[in-house]
């Protein structure tokens, strides 16, 4: 039986009068990688926040690993690790220092040492935050999301602005994460990243799920000679052939 | 399952320190890298102090009985308060938020709230730190007398201390970033230490400039601070007007702080 590690179900959020998420649903099952796809502005990050227990739902319910994470948030977070889009750390905290404090925030956490070899951040390890690449920060910030031990990670945006070595580095680790078992949701607005890495994906246009399933049951679906996600992708939030 | 890649897994200790307290570590560590702040904060009231003992001669008229440096301790005591409050902690607060820092910590199990306790435990340990240094120096370098009242002398510091730390959080709930807030925070210290008496001692200030200093946040503290210096108790009036503020100043904070 495979065990349900978050399910969105009938989510409503709203910022006044703007609807960001107008009735979606989604399961993603322990495990798996699941890629949530859309254009800018569709709801992608505000359907992740609600799951992180970031923002509260005006309707509708979220459940990671059975727990409400807005209410149950202290419990939630326990599991759940995050890579936010354009989050920092104070310029002079060295990337030891923030994994160690990180670390001491939870239950039971990485060996500190061990995870920032891993992330090939032990030359920098004494290193502030400030001296670090786009890309070393983009590495810390998935170690800080891996430090809690999560049984869900949620990558937004995780290699928006990364070179490509970096990416593809980023993407190994996410493999190595699935090879782990760890569930990992996938916030991208890269197809190719989608279809190489994705078990599952989610297309959101406006507050909806416009189309779910394997990256190549969604280039099937949308019938003609679509050769790739991507062309698949725009095929079935624009309704162009 | 548990990720492999972040094993071996550590369950937390007995003993282990305790998320807040890594966190105030760490605040610490950083307001110290700055530099910049502990010599605005620190530095300078101790070398002001160091000018005014050079230059006192003995208990004045003018400045109601006390020497210049006695008059002056109080001045610098609030300088220090200031100084961390309006300065140091909304532009570190304000930057925190904007850069996402905030946003990040809720999404942990700790929470942002607790960030911001160790911001206010550091901020107002560094001053007190500071007060206790700027006593010391005085009594033993300049011959001030330590304060009579020492009761009085401390709920004064912490009233203060509440007032001017919650003065911060305003701003740093209505600035839009680090910048900003610091900015603001330097252009509410100066008129409050105007009135403070930073320029004019208040045992010189005219009447009416010495009425509207007793009303003010600082002008009140530096009043009371100066009655327990000698062993009066401070006036009730003057108490009641220091809590008003943290008061008024903690319910705006508390109705605008975001954390995003």
């Amino acid at each position: 039986m495979t065990t349900t590690a978050l399910e969105i179900t009938n989510l409503r959020k709203r910022y006044g009068q703007k609807v960001a998420v107008d009735d979606l649903s989604l399961r993603v099952n322990e495990g798996e990688i699941f890629g949530i796809l859309g254009p800018n502005g569709a709801g992608k990050t505000t359907t992740v926040e609600c799951a992180e227990g970031l923002r509260r739902p005006d309707g509708g319910t979220v459940q990671v690993f059975g727990i409400d994470p807005y209410r149950d948030r202290t419990e939630a977070r326990q599991l759940v690790g995050v890579q936010l889009q354009e989050s920092q750390l104070p310029d002079k905290l060295t990337v030891a220092e923030a994994v160690e404090l990180y670390a001491s925030f939870y239950d039971r956490h990485a060996d500190t040492e061990v995870l920032i070899g891993r992330l090939g951040l032990y030359e920098k390890r004494s290193a502030r935050y400030r001296k670090l690449s786009g890309g070393q920060k983009q590495r810390l910030s998935i170690a800080l999301a891996l430090v809690g031990n999560p049984r869900l990670v949620v990558f937004d945006e995780l290699t928006t602005g990364l070179d490509p070595a970096a990416r593809r580095e980023s993407w190994k680790l996410v493999e190595e994460l699935r090879a782990d078992g760890v569930t990992v949701l996938l916030v991208t607005h890269y197809a190719d990243e989608a279809e190489r890495l994705c078990d599952r994906v989610a297309l959101i246009q406006a507050g909806r799920v416009a189309a779910c399933g394997r990256p190549a049951e969604l280039i099937e679906a949308s019938r003609a000679s679509h050769a790739t996600l991507d062309d698949a992708i725009v095929a079935l939030t624009t309704g162009e052939a | 399952m548990t990720a492999v890649i972040a094993e071996p897994v550590r369950p937390r200790q007995k003993g282990q320190r305790s998320a807040f307290s890594n966190l105030v570590r760490t605040e610490a560590k950083l307001l110290i890298r700055e530099v910049v702040p502990l010599l605005w904060g620190v530095g300078f009231p101790m070398v002001l102090l160091a000018i005014m003992g050079a230059f006192s001669h003995g208990a004045d008229k003018a400045l109601g009985g006390f020497s210049l440096v006695a008059s002056y301790e109080p001045i610098l005591i609030a300088f220090t308060m200031a100084t961390f409050a309006l300065q140091g902690l909304p532009t570190v607060l304000a930057g925190y938020r904007e850069r996402g820092i905030l946003r990040r910590l809720n999404a942990t199990p700790v929470g942002a709230g607790r960030l911001l306790g160790a911001q206010l435990t550091v901020n107002i340990t560094i001053a007190l730190l500071a007060t206790a240094g700027i006593l010391i120096v005085g009594y033993a370098a300049f011959g001030v007398a330590l304060p009579k009242q020492p009761a009085g002398f401390l709920l004064t510091l912490l009233l203060t201390a509440a007032g001017m730390l919650t003065l911060g959080l305003v701003v740093a709930a209505l600035a839009r970033n680090g910048r900003v807030a610091g900015a603001v925070g330097t252009m509410l210290f100066l008129p409050l230490m105007f009135f403070a008496g930073l320029w004019i001692p208040r045992s010189m200030m005219p009447a009416g400039l010495l009425r509207i200093s007793d009303d003010t946040p600082l002008g009140a503290s530096v009043a009371a601070l100066q009655d327990t210096m000698s062993g009066q108790w401070p006036s009730a009036s003057g108490l009641a007007i220091l809590a008003a503020y943290a008061m008024a100043f903690g319910a705006v904070a508390w109705r605008f702080f975001r954390w995003e």
